[in-house]
This record gives structure tokens, sequence and C-alpha cells, in this order.
């Protein structure tokens, strides 16, 4: 009888978890599914079933180069994630480490400028990237989207960080491990599952970011999501091109985050359970 | 050489003193024990002569060298932590061979240093695996032997054994006794634990809210405590204490007699009392024995003396073993 129960249980949950993951999945799936219709198909109206045609991808990269936009992403969030991590890794150990009356603080604060929204600095920053040249350049955006993320990877890293023994890295230094030998010879390794996901996290959030990307380029360091943005007009037909290149945009961010899945779950659910 | 002195060291966290001030001179080779109750500041003084804390003031020194503000690594000592903290993600072998790696030593060396650590602490056949696949004797072997290969002047233990079951600390006790026999160095070793500090040290210290209550051998702590602290401290079961009128009659305001120094009887005696519980380990039975006009004695008697809660008995201390304190708990003699 017990068992009975258990069997339904299991079921009911089983089919709620593929009902939740549809549902969420659904605009991904549907934008997929429209970048195969033709311009007309995709205005129809609501239609699972697309006509199968390629031309929207054909247009999309005769219309604007596809792999330009796309080196650009990487390079910006391959490039800002790594920055990231070189000025946040020090400062999560010290934190985590040595913290001092205003450690909290100092985390606090940093968290909440993310809470502050980003057209409210829009004009300032704008400003001070055309003021020196860094409009519409790699480096500019780079620089752009460590700071964004920055405090996300140095909370996520001082969380990390934190499950590490402190004993650990004082028998290092008994050990005659100076600050350098202690960062990359036993705290860096012990860390290797939190930095991971700090970076493949930190990465799909550059790759996604938008609101930057699109406002501080043009054509030169213009990544994805200008790329998409550019299909987007007021008047014409546009929905199946503009599906296209989303689709073309997600790709490379999705199939990244379905083979790391494993190494994306362990990381985030660190020190949570043992 | 490992002699370490500590001149007036003081350690204060903020408005919290931890370690008031502390005079205390450790002798090349020897095995002192620091040991009190949980924050009594053992750990702090470690961690101060380990350079792991830095002193409010005062000084230590090293084979006559200063290192009050040396790190700790300048300090040629060695230390094995509670936690065992090796290396996770390092080989057995590459744990023990770490401190050699931090000091640039030639590989050839290094291998044959591991070696000869892995022979005495009889590792070999583990060189391979991660401290994980080990178990806890093993991982503190691994520690020790990381402490080894530097060659320290001094080996600090931080309760090295209080993550071990009862009867591998007792094996692990021993093996530390004999590496401190084999190689002669100065050990330092911290336990809350007064059966390890009496097993194992040549000297104890004895601490109290940072504070040393006593310096002294095992035997010396045992037979001439300084005051109740210590008295009551070191010894177990621990010393029975008397106050009041039951103590007047050897003119102190508190006596003590530890529970191996009352001699038990059927028909007559000092005091009268009726057993509480008895606690049969086999060599010896513990009495818990409430005496008229004095309160919960603990008694020792032989593995086999026939008694059961209930039954009254009479209690009488041995004369020549009682420790008489004064009105302040310092010892009268």
């Amino acid at each position: 009888m017990a068992r009975a129960v258990s069997t339904r249980r299991t079921a009911v949950f089983t089919i709620a978890a593929w009902v939740i993951a549809l549902i969420i999945f659904f605009p991904i799936l549907y934008t997929i599914v429209t970048s195969f219709k033709s311009e007309t198909e995709a205005i129809k109206g609501f239609n699972l079933i697309p006509s199968g045609t390629i031309e929207s991808y054909a247009a999309v990269q005769a219309q604007s180069g596809y792999f330009k936009f796309f080196l650009n992403s990487v390079v910006i969030s391959i490039g800002s994630t790594l920055l990231a991590l070189a000025v946040a890794i020090p400062a999560a150990w010290s934190m985590a480490f040595s913290p001092t009356r205003r450690t909290k603080d100092i985390l606090m604060w940093m968290l909440s400028t993310k809470m502050m929204p980003a057209v409210a600095v829009l004009v300032p920053i704008y400003l001070i990237f055309r003021d020196t040249g860094l409009l519409d350049t790699r480096i500019g955006l780079t620089v752009m989207l460590t700071l964004i993320n920055l405090p996300i990877v140095v909370w996520m890293l001082y969380t990390y960080f934190r499950e590490i023994p402190g004993e650990i890295l004082e028998a290092a230094r008994m050990d005659g491990a100076g600050l350098w030998d202690e960062i990359v010879h036993v705290l860096t390794p012990m860390a290797v599952p939190g930095i991971a996901s700090t970076l493949l996290l930190n990465i799909i959030l550059a790759w996604n970011e938008s609101f930057w990307t699109i406002r501080l380029t043009t054509t030169n360091a213009a990544p994805l999501t200008a790329f998409i943005a550019s299909f987007s007009s007021p008047q014409g037909l546009f929905w199946a091109k503009l599906s296209a290149a989303s689709t073309l945009a997600i790709a490379p961010i999705l199939v990244m985050g379905w083979f790391s899945q494993k190494q994306l779950v362990r990381g985030l659910t660190f020190g949570a359970v043992k | 050489m490992g002699k370490i002195i500590l001149k007036q060291v003081n350690k204060a966290f903020g408005a919290t003193q931890v370690i008031p001030c502390i005079d205390l001179a450790i002798e090349d080779g020897e095995f002192v024990v620091f040991v009190g109750p949980s924050g009594c500041g053992k750990s702090t003084l470690l961690r101060l002569i380990a350079g792991l804390e830095d002193t409010t003031s005062g000084t230590i020194e090293i084979d006559g060298k200063d290192v009050t503000d040396a790190p700790p690594a300048k300090r040629g000592l060695a230390m094995v932590f509670q936690s065992y903290a090796l290396y996770p993600h390092m080989t057995v072998r590459s744990n023990i061979a770490f401190p050699l790696k931090m000091a640039k030593t030639d590989p050839a060396v290094i291998e044959k240093k591991v070696a000869e650590a892995a022979r005495v602490l009889n590792l070999a056949n583990y060189l391979d695996r991660r401290p994980g696949q080990l178990s806890g004797g093993q991982r503190q072997r691994v520690a020790i032997g990381r402490a080894i290969v530097r060659e320290p002047s001094a080996f600090l233990f931080d309760e090295p054994l209080s993550n071990l079951d009862a009867a591998l600390r007792g094996t692990m006790r021993l093996e530390i006794s004999e590496l401190h026999q084999q190689l002669k160095t100065t050990m330092i070793y911290v336990t809350h634990d007064q059966v390890e500090a009496m097993t194992m040290a040549d000297k104890i210290v004895v601490l109290n809210a940072g504070n040393i209550e006593q310096v002294g051998s095992p035997l010396d702590l045992y037979n001439k405590p300084d005051n109740l602290f210590v008295a009551g401290f070191i010894g177990s079961p621990r010393m029975n204490f008397v106050r009041g009128e039951a103590a007047k009659r050897w003119s102190a305001p508190t006596v003590g007699v530890r529970p191996e120094h009352l001699k038990l009887s059927k028909e007559g005696g000092t005091w009268k009392g009726v057993v509480g519980v008895a606690e049969h380990l086999g060599s010896d039975t513990f009495l818990h024995v409430n005496a008229e006009g004095v309160g919960m004695m603990t008694v020792r008697a032989d593995g086999d003396f026939p008694v059961t809660s209930g039954d009254t008995l009479f209690i009488t201390p041995d004369e020549n073993r009682i420790h008489r304190f004064d009105e302040k708990g310092m010892a009268i003699r």
C-alpha cells in the first residue's frame, strides 16, 4: 500500500517537473521553431509545426555576418570572466581568511551596486567611454562587463573559500609557503569546483548581457546581443529572422551549459550539501 | 637545537585578554605539554609560538633569536594540527614533500627524505594515495611525516589525537612518544586530556584563563599541586575536596584527597557514607559515596571490591597523602 502511494507520488512529481520544465523552456523552444518558419508563417499565429525552411538563417548570415558578432561575444565574455577572476580570487581570499570588522559591510556594499538600476549611470558611463575612446571597443566592453559581474564573482568565490578549512592554509604557511604559493598550490586547486562554476556562470551572464553591450557598441565590438537587436525593426516582417538570430546567439551558450551542467550544479550547491 | 623562551608574552583580542602575561622556558629536546580546560588559552599560546598569531606584547625567542615578528615559515618549527590539515588534492607523497618543495630542495633529496619519513611512519605503501583514501591514524601519520621532513628545531602538536577513537589514540600516543625518543627534538603538545599530558610529558604546563598555574613533571603536579586548580585538574578521577568543619582537623580551610588515597571499610573509619553509584571497570571500581558531613566523595577500590548501590561504608583518608589549601586556594606545605 505504502509502495503504491509512493509510486503515485513519484509519478505526480515527475509529471509536475516535466510541465514546469516545459513552461520554462517553451520560449526557447518556440524561438527555435519560429526560426525554421518563413516570415509569413511566423506572423500567422501560434503554430508549433514549422515548414522547416532555413531561409531566415541564410538571410541573417547574408545581412549581418554572424561570426564577427560571435567572435566579439567570445572575446568579451571570456575576457571579462578571466579579468574578474584575477581580481576576485585575491579579494575573496582576503575576505574569507583575513576578515576584518568591515568585511561584511564591504560585501554588502558590493552587492548593493547590483541593486542600482543600470540606466541610472548610463549617461556618466557613456560620457566616460566617449571621452576615453572606449566606445565600441572590445577592451571597453570587457572592462565594463568585468565591473558589472565582479560583485557576484567575489560573492560566489567568498562563499566557496569559506568552506575551505583555514587550518590547511595555516599548515601551508608553516610549511614555508608564501602568499603566492598558498594561493596557487593550495587554495586554487582546492577551490577548483567553485572557481569553475563561477567561471561558467560569469561567462553565461556576460554572454547574455544586453543593456551595456547594445548601448556602448555600434559595429566593431558589437556582440551577439547587438546582433539580435539589429533584427528588430519598427516595420516589416522580421520575426523569423529575429528568431534565427536569437537561436544562433543562444546556441553556443546552451551547448556549453548542457555539457557543463554537472559542474554548474555541483558548484552552485557547493557547501550547501556535505 | 630547540630552546624556546617566552618573555612577558601577552595576547589580547580587542579588550579580551586571552594570555595576560606569560614567562616560560622550554629546554632543547624537552617534551612539554600545555594542558588546561577548553578556552584556557593553550592553543593560542601554541599559535603564538608558531607565528600564526601575533603577540600583543612580549618576546618569543627560539635558540636565542628573537622571532616575535618572524613569519611562521621563518621560525624553523613544524606543526601538526587537530584536523590534520592535509592538502586533499595532493597524494601522500606530495603532502610530505610540500615543505621541501617550498624550500626549493633538490628533487633527489626530497625523494630520499620522503621515503625515509614514510618508512619510519609505516606509510610506504600509501604514498600514491590521497588523504581521503586513508584512515584517521594514517592521516595523522602523514601530518607527522610532513612535519618530520622539515627537520624542525621543535614540533608543535595542537590536540593531534582528538579526532581519533580511544584505541587509536592510545597507539598514536605511544608512537609520538617513541618518535620523541628517536628524534630527541623539542616537542610542544597541546591537549585538554590530562591522561595524555601525564603519560607523554617531560614537563607539564597547566594553564587556566591564560595564566600558568604550575609547571613541573607529571609526578610533581600529581604529588605536589601548587593550588586547588592543579589539584583538581591533574588526576583521574579528580581529587576530592573537603571544606568547612570536616577540614578543620587538618588545620586548613580546604583539604584534598585523591580517590586512590582513601581506604574503605565496612566496620569503621573517619567518614561514614552511603554508596550512590558504583562504576565497575574490571581493574578498578569507582565508588561515588555520599559521606556524612563531607558530601560526595569518589573512591577508587579494587575491581573485585564487593559493593552495590545503597551499601553503607566507612572512608579513611591516607594521612600522608592529604593536600592542604589556604583561603586563596594555594597549597600549604
